[in-house]
Protein backbone atom coordinates (compact mmCIF):
# COMPACT_ATOMS: atom_id res chain seq x y z
CA UNK A 1 0.00 0.00 0.00
CA UNK A 2 1.40 3.49 -0.70
CA UNK A 3 1.02 6.57 2.36
CA UNK A 4 -1.35 8.05 0.15
CA UNK A 5 -4.61 8.83 1.96
CA UNK A 6 -7.72 6.37 0.76
CA UNK A 7 -10.72 8.05 -0.35
CA UNK A 8 -12.55 5.53 1.93
CA UNK A 9 -11.98 2.24 3.81
CA UNK A 10 -14.24 -0.52 4.33
CA UNK A 11 -13.89 -2.77 6.75
CA UNK A 12 -17.12 -5.84 7.61
CA UNK A 13 -17.11 -9.21 9.53
CA UNK A 14 -18.24 -12.44 7.31
CA UNK A 15 -19.49 -15.42 9.12
CA UNK A 16 -18.72 -18.95 8.13
CA UNK A 17 -21.69 -20.61 7.02
CA UNK A 18 -24.14 -17.48 6.82
CA UNK A 19 -25.57 -18.06 3.25
CA UNK A 20 -28.31 -15.91 3.79
CA UNK A 21 -25.85 -13.10 4.21
CA UNK A 22 -22.92 -14.19 2.13
CA UNK A 23 -22.32 -11.68 -0.77
CA UNK A 24 -23.25 -8.78 1.44
CA UNK A 25 -19.91 -7.33 1.72
CA UNK A 26 -18.84 -7.64 -2.04
CA UNK A 27 -22.22 -5.95 -2.57
CA UNK A 28 -21.34 -2.70 -0.64
CA UNK A 29 -18.19 -2.57 -2.41
CA UNK A 30 -19.99 -2.93 -5.70
CA UNK A 31 -22.19 0.20 -5.09
CA UNK A 32 -19.07 2.25 -3.29
CA UNK A 33 -17.05 1.89 -6.46
CA UNK A 34 -20.01 2.60 -8.85
CA UNK A 35 -20.23 5.65 -6.69
CA UNK A 36 -16.88 7.11 -7.10
CA UNK A 37 -17.11 6.08 -10.91
CA UNK A 38 -14.41 3.36 -11.36
CA UNK A 39 -14.43 2.45 -15.18
CA UNK A 40 -17.16 -0.89 -14.91
CA UNK A 41 -14.22 -3.31 -15.99
CA UNK A 42 -12.32 -2.26 -13.25
CA UNK A 43 -15.20 -2.55 -10.68
CA UNK A 44 -16.35 -5.86 -12.28
CA UNK A 45 -12.59 -7.21 -12.10
CA UNK A 46 -12.43 -6.32 -8.05
CA UNK A 47 -16.01 -7.22 -7.15
CA UNK A 48 -15.64 -10.34 -8.61
CA UNK A 49 -12.15 -11.01 -6.56
CA UNK A 50 -13.94 -10.07 -3.85
CA UNK A 51 -17.09 -12.22 -3.74
CA UNK A 52 -14.72 -15.36 -4.45
CA UNK A 53 -12.88 -14.20 -1.43
CA UNK A 54 -15.81 -13.51 0.43
CA UNK A 55 -17.89 -16.77 0.03
CA UNK A 56 -14.33 -18.69 0.81
CA UNK A 57 -14.38 -17.60 4.26
CA UNK A 58 -18.54 -18.41 4.12
CA UNK A 59 -17.65 -21.69 2.64
CA UNK A 60 -13.95 -22.99 4.22
CA UNK A 61 -13.86 -20.94 6.83
CA UNK A 62 -15.52 -20.21 10.67
CA UNK A 63 -15.38 -16.52 10.53
CA UNK A 64 -13.29 -13.48 8.66
CA UNK A 65 -12.93 -10.14 9.07
CA UNK A 66 -12.73 -7.84 5.16
CA UNK A 67 -11.18 -4.86 4.37
CA UNK A 68 -10.93 -2.85 1.72
CA UNK A 69 -8.74 0.43 1.17
CA UNK A 70 -10.15 2.57 -1.97
CA UNK A 71 -7.72 5.39 -3.50
CA UNK A 72 -8.55 7.18 -6.93
CA UNK A 73 -6.59 5.15 -8.96
CA UNK A 74 -6.14 1.76 -6.57
CA UNK A 75 -7.80 -0.58 -4.33
CA UNK A 76 -6.51 -2.95 -1.70
CA UNK A 77 -8.10 -5.51 0.16
CA UNK A 78 -7.22 -7.86 3.08
CA UNK A 79 -9.50 -10.78 3.75
CA UNK A 80 -8.33 -12.79 7.32
CA UNK A 81 -10.40 -15.48 8.22
CA UNK A 82 -10.36 -18.04 11.32
CA UNK A 83 -10.32 -21.38 9.93
CA UNK A 84 -9.05 -24.13 8.92
CA UNK A 85 -5.94 -23.24 6.52
CA UNK A 86 -4.96 -24.38 3.49
CA UNK A 87 -2.61 -27.22 3.83
CA UNK A 88 -1.50 -27.32 0.25
CA UNK A 89 -1.93 -24.27 -1.47
CA UNK A 90 -0.19 -25.26 -5.19
CA UNK A 91 -3.39 -27.83 -5.41
CA UNK A 92 -5.96 -25.24 -3.91
CA UNK A 93 -5.04 -22.99 -6.95
CA UNK A 94 -5.63 -25.70 -9.35
CA UNK A 95 -8.83 -25.63 -11.49
CA UNK A 96 -10.67 -28.23 -10.75
CA UNK A 97 -9.50 -28.83 -7.12
CA UNK A 98 -12.33 -28.38 -4.27
CA UNK A 99 -12.53 -29.49 -0.84
CA UNK A 100 -16.16 -28.22 -0.63
CA UNK A 101 -19.11 -30.90 0.42
CA UNK A 102 -22.12 -32.16 -1.18
CA UNK A 103 -24.65 -29.55 -0.10
CA UNK A 104 -22.45 -26.63 -1.04
CA UNK A 105 -21.98 -28.18 -4.31
CA UNK A 106 -25.73 -28.26 -5.06
CA UNK A 107 -25.43 -24.58 -4.42
CA UNK A 108 -23.28 -24.23 -7.54
CA UNK A 109 -19.81 -23.82 -5.66
CA UNK A 110 -17.08 -26.51 -5.36
CA UNK A 111 -16.00 -26.09 -8.97
CA UNK A 112 -12.48 -25.20 -7.68
CA UNK A 113 -12.09 -22.35 -9.88
CA UNK A 114 -12.19 -19.70 -7.33
CA UNK A 115 -8.46 -19.19 -6.39
CA UNK A 116 -7.38 -19.45 -9.82
CA UNK A 117 -9.89 -16.45 -10.87
CA UNK A 118 -9.15 -14.18 -7.85
CA UNK A 119 -5.74 -14.34 -9.62
CA UNK A 120 -6.26 -13.78 -13.14
CA UNK A 121 -8.76 -10.82 -11.66
CA UNK A 122 -6.40 -9.09 -9.06
CA UNK A 123 -3.04 -7.19 -10.44
CA UNK A 124 -1.18 -8.94 -7.00
CA UNK A 125 -2.19 -11.88 -4.88
CA UNK A 126 -0.88 -12.60 -1.83
CA UNK A 127 -2.12 -15.57 0.73
CA UNK A 128 -0.67 -16.77 4.14
CA UNK A 129 -2.11 -19.91 5.69
CA UNK A 130 -1.78 -21.78 8.71
CA UNK A 131 -3.40 -25.42 8.87
CA UNK A 132 -5.60 -25.18 11.88
CA UNK A 133 -5.82 -21.28 12.47
CA UNK A 134 -6.84 -19.68 9.54
CA UNK A 135 -5.61 -17.47 5.68
CA UNK A 136 -5.33 -14.31 4.56
CA UNK A 137 -5.82 -13.37 1.38
CA UNK A 138 -4.21 -9.78 0.15
CA UNK A 139 -4.98 -8.63 -3.34
CA UNK A 140 -4.18 -4.96 -5.50
CA UNK A 141 -6.04 -3.87 -8.46
CA UNK A 142 -4.87 -0.69 -10.24
CA UNK A 143 -7.16 0.72 -12.74
CA UNK A 144 -5.26 0.51 -16.23
CA UNK A 145 -5.11 2.99 -18.38
CA UNK A 146 -7.42 2.37 -21.29
CA UNK B 1 -31.98 -10.06 -29.35
CA UNK B 2 -34.05 -8.07 -26.31
CA UNK B 3 -35.32 -10.22 -23.45
CA UNK B 4 -39.11 -9.74 -24.17
CA UNK B 5 -37.98 -12.52 -27.47
CA UNK B 6 -35.98 -14.21 -25.02
CA UNK B 7 -39.29 -15.47 -22.99
CA UNK B 8 -41.44 -15.33 -26.28
CA UNK B 9 -38.49 -18.06 -27.63
CA UNK B 10 -38.68 -19.95 -24.84
CA UNK B 11 -42.44 -19.83 -23.82
CA UNK B 12 -40.93 -18.48 -20.64
CA UNK B 13 -42.88 -16.72 -17.41
CA UNK B 14 -41.62 -13.51 -15.87
CA UNK B 15 -40.85 -13.64 -12.13
CA UNK B 16 -39.14 -10.36 -11.58
CA UNK B 17 -38.26 -6.75 -13.57
CA UNK B 18 -40.82 -6.97 -16.53
CA UNK B 19 -40.52 -3.70 -16.89
CA UNK B 20 -36.31 -4.52 -17.93
CA UNK B 21 -37.41 -6.62 -20.40
CA UNK B 22 -36.08 -3.97 -23.37
CA UNK B 23 -32.40 -4.96 -22.06
CA UNK B 24 -30.34 -6.90 -25.08
CA UNK B 25 -28.02 -9.54 -23.66
CA UNK B 26 -24.93 -9.36 -25.76
CA UNK B 27 -23.95 -12.87 -25.11
CA UNK B 28 -25.46 -16.04 -22.89
CA UNK B 29 -24.01 -19.13 -20.89
CA UNK B 30 -25.92 -22.01 -19.89
CA UNK B 31 -23.88 -23.49 -16.14
CA UNK B 32 -24.57 -24.54 -13.16
CA UNK B 33 -21.80 -23.74 -11.40
CA UNK B 34 -20.91 -20.19 -10.48
CA UNK B 35 -17.73 -19.85 -10.32
CA UNK B 36 -17.56 -21.25 -13.65
CA UNK B 37 -19.74 -18.31 -14.62
CA UNK B 38 -17.92 -15.86 -12.49
CA UNK B 39 -14.74 -16.99 -14.21
CA UNK B 40 -16.20 -16.80 -18.04
CA UNK B 41 -19.07 -14.84 -18.78
CA UNK B 42 -18.95 -11.09 -19.93
CA UNK B 43 -20.78 -8.41 -18.95
CA UNK B 44 -24.30 -7.76 -20.38
CA UNK B 45 -24.92 -11.58 -21.24
CA UNK B 46 -27.69 -13.70 -20.36
CA UNK B 47 -27.45 -16.53 -17.77
CA UNK B 48 -28.94 -19.81 -17.71
CA UNK B 49 -28.95 -22.03 -15.31
CA UNK B 50 -31.40 -25.14 -12.83
CA UNK B 51 -29.82 -23.37 -9.93
CA UNK B 52 -32.72 -20.96 -8.02
CA UNK B 53 -30.68 -20.23 -4.82
CA UNK B 54 -30.22 -16.48 -4.02
CA UNK B 55 -26.58 -16.76 -4.74
CA UNK B 56 -27.23 -16.74 -8.21
CA UNK B 57 -28.32 -13.34 -8.29
CA UNK B 58 -25.22 -12.44 -5.98
CA UNK B 59 -23.37 -14.17 -8.86
CA UNK B 60 -25.14 -12.28 -11.84
CA UNK B 61 -24.63 -8.62 -9.69
CA UNK B 62 -20.79 -9.14 -9.35
CA UNK B 63 -20.41 -10.31 -12.92
CA UNK B 64 -22.47 -7.36 -14.49
CA UNK B 65 -25.28 -10.16 -15.89
CA UNK B 66 -28.50 -8.52 -17.89
CA UNK B 67 -30.98 -11.71 -16.73
CA UNK B 68 -31.77 -15.07 -15.56
CA UNK B 69 -33.51 -18.23 -17.20
CA UNK B 70 -34.53 -20.53 -15.12
CA UNK B 71 -34.40 -23.99 -16.94
CA UNK B 72 -36.49 -27.10 -16.56
CA UNK B 73 -39.61 -26.08 -14.53
CA UNK B 74 -37.20 -24.71 -11.78
CA UNK B 75 -38.79 -22.03 -9.95
CA UNK B 76 -37.05 -20.11 -7.74
CA UNK B 77 -37.11 -19.54 -3.72
CA UNK B 78 -39.10 -16.46 -2.74
CA UNK B 79 -35.76 -14.94 -1.47
CA UNK B 80 -34.15 -15.23 -4.84
CA UNK B 81 -37.24 -13.01 -6.60
CA UNK B 82 -36.73 -10.58 -3.68
CA UNK B 83 -33.01 -9.92 -4.12
CA UNK B 84 -33.02 -10.07 -7.92
CA UNK B 85 -35.86 -7.24 -7.72
CA UNK B 86 -33.94 -5.00 -5.69
CA UNK B 87 -31.04 -6.06 -8.00
CA UNK B 88 -33.15 -4.91 -11.08
CA UNK B 89 -32.28 -8.23 -12.63
CA UNK B 90 -34.69 -9.46 -15.18
CA UNK B 91 -36.10 -13.58 -14.07
CA UNK B 92 -37.33 -15.75 -16.73
CA UNK B 93 -38.65 -19.09 -16.13
CA UNK B 94 -38.76 -21.53 -18.73
CA UNK B 95 -40.07 -25.68 -18.78
CA UNK B 96 -37.39 -26.82 -21.32
CA UNK B 97 -34.45 -27.93 -20.61
CA UNK B 98 -30.98 -26.60 -20.39
CA UNK B 99 -29.72 -28.05 -24.00
CA UNK B 100 -32.97 -26.95 -25.82
CA UNK B 101 -33.58 -23.56 -24.24
CA UNK B 102 -29.79 -22.92 -24.97
CA UNK B 103 -30.30 -24.23 -28.75
CA UNK B 104 -32.99 -22.09 -29.48
CA UNK B 105 -31.55 -18.95 -28.69
CA UNK B 106 -28.50 -20.18 -30.30
CA UNK B 107 -30.04 -20.45 -33.40
CA UNK B 108 -32.02 -17.37 -33.40
CA UNK B 109 -28.67 -15.63 -33.06
CA UNK B 110 -27.81 -14.94 -29.18
CA UNK B 111 -24.10 -16.17 -28.93
CA UNK B 112 -21.41 -17.98 -26.21
CA UNK B 113 -19.62 -15.61 -24.29
CA UNK B 114 -16.61 -16.74 -25.99
CA UNK B 115 -17.56 -15.93 -29.15
CA UNK B 116 -18.12 -11.76 -28.67
CA UNK B 117 -15.73 -9.22 -27.89
N1 LIG C 1 -10.39 -19.26 3.24
C1 LIG C 1 -10.14 -20.59 3.11
N2 LIG C 1 -9.99 -21.37 4.21
C2 LIG C 1 -9.75 -22.69 4.10
N3 LIG C 1 -9.63 -23.34 2.91
C3 LIG C 1 -9.76 -22.62 1.78
C4 LIG C 1 -10.03 -21.22 1.81
N4 LIG C 1 -10.10 -20.78 0.54
C5 LIG C 1 -9.88 -21.85 -0.24
N5 LIG C 1 -9.67 -22.97 0.50
C6 LIG C 1 -9.35 -24.33 -0.01
O1 LIG C 1 -8.90 -24.24 -1.35
C7 LIG C 1 -9.77 -24.98 -2.22
C8 LIG C 1 -9.88 -24.28 -3.56
O2 LIG C 1 -10.50 -22.99 -3.40
P1 LIG C 1 -11.28 -22.34 -4.63
O3 LIG C 1 -11.87 -21.07 -4.18
O4 LIG C 1 -10.37 -22.31 -5.81
O5 LIG C 1 -12.40 -23.43 -4.96
P2 LIG C 1 -13.74 -23.75 -4.14
O6 LIG C 1 -14.03 -22.66 -3.17
O7 LIG C 1 -13.62 -25.12 -3.58
O8 LIG C 1 -14.82 -23.76 -5.30
P3 LIG C 1 -15.32 -22.48 -6.12
O9 LIG C 1 -14.54 -21.29 -5.65
O10 LIG C 1 -15.06 -22.81 -7.55
O11 LIG C 1 -16.78 -22.39 -5.79
C9 LIG C 1 -11.08 -25.10 -1.47
O12 LIG C 1 -11.86 -26.18 -1.87
C10 LIG C 1 -10.58 -25.24 -0.02
O13 LIG C 1 -10.13 -26.56 0.22
MG1 LIG D 1 -14.01 -20.63 -3.80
Amino acid sequence: MTDEKPLIELERKIEGGDFQSAGDVSSELKRILQQIGFPPSFSRRVVIAAYEAEMNVVIHAWRGVFRAWIFPRYVHIEVDDEGPGIPDLELAFQEGYSTAPPHIREMGFGAGYGLSNMKKCSDRLEIDTRVGEGTKVTMDFFVRDV
Amino acid sequence: MTLREVKEILEADVLACEELLDREPKSACGSDLLSDVLAFTRENSLLLTGLTNPQVIRTAEMSDLIGIVFVRGKRPEPATIELAIMKKIPLLATRLPMYEACGRLYMRGLRGCSEVE
